[in-house]
């Protein structure tokens, strides 16, 4: 994943989120906020390199979820996800 | 509770290069120890992380290229020509030197070997990594779940693993896909990936494979574009991209 210009996919989230939860969500379905879309976060398409990334629809391109890692701290930003479902066994 | 694992959640360790197999002249196999690794699953990627001097930091991502040997895992590495992190890590690190790593992370692009559907493996480039991971993975369960790879790679030169690709094994069938110079007496001249190559090399749609495509953003797109024009369920189609 070195060196490229265009996007990648969700799957380059899951270090970033996996300090975050508990569970991996790369795998989580997330509907998104603007045409409905569900998919798995590791389906979105993902700008940016780290520590700011920014992930965006295949089906429309809107923001869905953008993650900044600064200093000592996580910024999560959700508010293109109406959703998110993410399997747990019981 | 210092130096207690938080189960869950992600921490850098540090790695020491023990061991390194040049597979190109341009990829390098890392044989990395990690103490306390917790395992993984084909398809997982770590995060590799270095600091300069004056403490600027690059990170990338890596596929795991094979199962984890009790602390040892490996990564292959293709060395970009305008790369930040990559030609340090096929030219620079030694035997013995440290690295940032964390891992295994990502649950989506993986393969368990108690899936029985048949695997169609799709790699352009180095995007074979984790899917000879898989390859790997089912030869070490020794099960007999029927695999088939597609290698889109630009000369015969550059093909990652050639050596244990070239050897025969049950249930594994290989086509590959010369972009820019093929072998002598090839049967076709060089092209990038098309219908065919995925009709003829793959599965049809009915047997209902897991398929697995791993490449640059444009192939992975192009590949799945392709599987679903034959019948393939979009659900079952596992992309990763890695840009350019």
């Amino acid at each position: 994943m070195d060196g490229g210009t265009e996007f990648v996919d969700g799957n380059a989230l899951a270090g970033t989120l996996a300090e975050v939860f508990a569970v991996d969500v790369t795998a989580a379905l997330a509907r998104c906020g603007s045409c409905g879309e569900t998919g798995p976060l590791a389906g979105l398409r993902v700008y940016g390199r780290a520590p700011g990334l920014v992930a965006r629809c295949p089906g429309c391109e809107s923001v869905v979820l953008r993650v900044n890692r600064g200093p000592g701290a996580a910024w999560l930003d959700l508010r293109g996800a109406t959703c998110l479902r993410v399997d747990l066994p019981d | 509770m210092a130096g207690t694992a938080v189960p869950g959640r992600l921490t850098w360790r540090v790695a020491t290069l023990v061991d390194a197999v040049e597979e190109t002249p341009t990829a390098r196999t890392l044989v990395l120890e990690v103490p306390g690794w917790p395992g993984h699953l084909a398809g997982q990627h770590v995060d590799v992380r270095l600091t300069a001097e004056d403490g600027y930091r690059a990170q990338r991502s890596y596929s795991l290229a094979a199962p984890a040997k009790g602390d040892l895992v490996r990564i292959t590495v293709q060395e970009l020509a305008d790369g930040e992190v990559s030609p340090y890590l096929v030219r620079g690190l030694s035997i013995g030197d440290p690295v940032e790593l964390r891992g295994p992370v990502g649950g989506w692009f993986v393969w368990r070997p108690t899936d029985p559907s048949p695997v169609l493996l799709v790699a352009g480039g180095s995007g074979v990594v984790p899917l000879v991971a898989m390859v790997r993975a089912r030869r070490e369960a020794g099960v007999r779940t029927p695999f088939r790879l597609v290698y889109s790679v630009r000369s015969p030169g550059d093909r990652l693993y050639a050596d244990e690709l070239n050897r025969p094994e049950p249930g594994l069938d290989i086509s590959y896909v010369y972009t820019r110079t093929t072998p002598e007496g090839w049967p076709a001249p060089p092209h990038r990936i098309g219908v065919p190559d995925v009709n003829s090399g793959g599965w049809p749609a009915e047997f209902e494979p897991a398929c697995f495509v791993c490449g640059p953003t444009g192939f992975v797109e192009k590949v799945a574009d392709i599987l679903v024009a034959l019948g393939h369920d979009p659900r079952r189609v596992r992309t990763e991209r890695f840009g350019g």
